[in-house]
């Protein structure tokens, strides 16, 4: 019986599919859930940091007025609370993951629209950033 | 009497997953005492609540551990839900316990290959983990991770599971049951596994119950304890019992987590069929004031959350009681007597997460 039962397995290991992928030469199985990366479409962001209020791990730094916003990676835990929080949805996941890094650099963007020379009077965004701890 | 020497196990040994450093004073091959020592791999998470608000704080609660994460996760909702007295919508306690059965599942295969391993059975290893990779993507696809999932908050889940996911889930679940049952007969059958495994680190019933052993641990020594029974989540709907071996040796702490692996399976499957429509979280206002202690049951044993609020969105204090330190002194009591080569399979018997213990 215990010969049977070892042939059956041998023979399933030699003509079925390996179970590991060939990372990085093939992609890593994606869902549509998957967490990636963090992608900000700059043009929509308003840079009221609520993403930097909400970040656990305090990798997004939001600077309302040179109109840039920057993400260190390797901080970045993937768990979606900027995502869920913001405002006007220019926070996405992507579901593909990012190349490994050989340095620690971060990724910044700039918005293209110019600095607003007074600040808007909106009561949203005359707030001050939250810089507790 | 033949002369005593001290031989250092761990903390970096090919058969321990995580850093615990045990001195082992020997008389020839056999262990006479076994002095554990742990502090490798501490990070100062309890202290870290204090610097992130109630809601960010669940996501350094679910990592305090890297395979029972989402357990982990629950327990500090369930917590702070307590301190709130926030009631959970029921498809949301459904998610939970669906999250955590397949976090149960997911531990005690890999448990299973790494006691393979511990005793050199490779081939076997590779086999189990196999079917735990059908585990990790059904996990992916429905919690959004494959260890650390981030599903649940205080207030209810995150993300639903849609009914196409629940249908897909069963499927595979009868596929995934087929390949369980055939590993496992090996591990409960072989003749060189039960040679490894039959008799050794044995823990009678009263020392479980007097030193405080959690989990499998407990259970395989006959003690016929299991918190899921308090009725957590949604354990009170649904139908099942603690499984309890009696030998109190490692095969039968093998015993109850391979029969565990299917009663998971089950309450998976009691759950898709009972789990009822409806919102799946509720809007949390407010800080939490007061103290609460939330009882859990891991893949490893019973884990207690304590947390107490003073009324700022920073908690005062949280405390973790995790499953492996109730366990570490009913490993130094089956340590005792042992031979030098059992020391690996005894050590992994009770599924050390030295992480946890930690924190």
């Amino acid at each position: 019986m215990a010969f049977f039962k070892l042939a059956k397995t041998i023979t399933k290991s030699l003509f079925g599919k390996p179970a590991t992928l060939m990372y990085p030469v093939k992609p890593g199985k994606q869902y549509k859930i998957t967490k990636g990366h963090v992608v900000n479409d700059i043009e929509k962001c308003i840079f009221c940091a609520s993403c930097q209020r909400v970040c656990p791990t305090q990798a997004i730094c939001v600077n309302k007025n040179d109109r840039s916003w920057e993400i260190d990676r390797l901080r970045c835990c993937t768990c979606n609370a900027c995502v869920e929080i913001c405002p006007v949805k220019c926070l996405t996941m992507d579901t593909k993951y990012t190349a490994p890094m050989t340095t620690r650099t971060k990724d910044m963007m700039k918005s293209s629209k110019p600095v607003p020379a007074k600040p808007a009077a909106k009561a949203g965004e005359t707030k001050e950033e939250n810089t507790d701890d | 009497m033949p002369k005593q020497i001290i031989i250092p196990f761990g903390p970096q040994h090919p058969v321990l997953p995580e850093p615990i450093h045990l001195d082992l004073v020997l008389e020839d091959e056999k262990v006479v005492e076994a002095i554990p020592s742990i502090g490798y791999i501490h990070r100062g998470l309890e202290k870290l609540v204090e610097k992130r608000d109630y809601n960010q704080y669940i996501y350094i609660a679910e990592r305090i551990c890297g395979i029972c994460s989402f357990i982990h996760g629950l327990s500090y909702a369930q917590a702070v839900e307590g301190l709130m007295d926030i009631e959970v919508p029921e498809r949301a306690v459904y998610l939970r316990t669906i999250g955590s059965e397949y976090s149960r599942l997911h531990s005690h295969l890999l448990w299973l290959g790494c006691f393979a391993d511990s005793m050199g059975f490779e081939s076997l290893f590779m086999n189990t983990w196999r079917i735990r990779e059908h585990i990790l993507n059904r996990m992916e696809e429905s919690l959004g991770g494959r260890v650390i999932q981030g599903t649940c908050k205080v207030g209810g889940v995150r993300r639903d599971i849609d009914g196409e996911t629940l249908d897909k889930m069963i499927s595979e679940l009868a596929g995934v049951e087929k390949d369980i049952k055939e590993v496992t007969a090996t591990f409960l059958k072989d003749s060189s596994i039960r040679h490894r495994t039959k008799k050794v680190g044995i823990l009678t019933k009263k020392e479980a119950f007097d030193m405080g052993a959690a989990g499998p641990t407990m259970r395989g020594s006959g003690v016929e304890k299991d918190t899921r029974m308090i009725g957590y989540a949604a354990y009170g709907k649904i139908d099942f019992a603690p499984i309890t071996a009696s030998g109190g040796d490692c095969y039968a702490r093998c015993e109850v987590r391979v029969k565990e692996l299917h009663q998971s399976i089950d309450i998976i499957r009691q759950c898709i069929k009972k789990i009822p429509e409806g919102p799946i979280e509720v809007k949390v206002k407010a800080n939490p004031t007061g103290e609460y202690i939330s009882r859990v049951e891991q893949p490893r044993g019973e884990a207690i959350h304590y947390v107490r609020g003073n009324g700022t969105k920073n908690l005062e204090r949280f405390r973790v009681r995790t499953p492996t330190f109730a366990n570490i002194p009913p490993l130094v009591k089956m340590l005792g007597g042992c031979d030098l080569a059992d020391v690996p399979v005894i050590v992994l018997s009770i599924d050390p997460c030295i992480s946890c213990t930690e924190r």
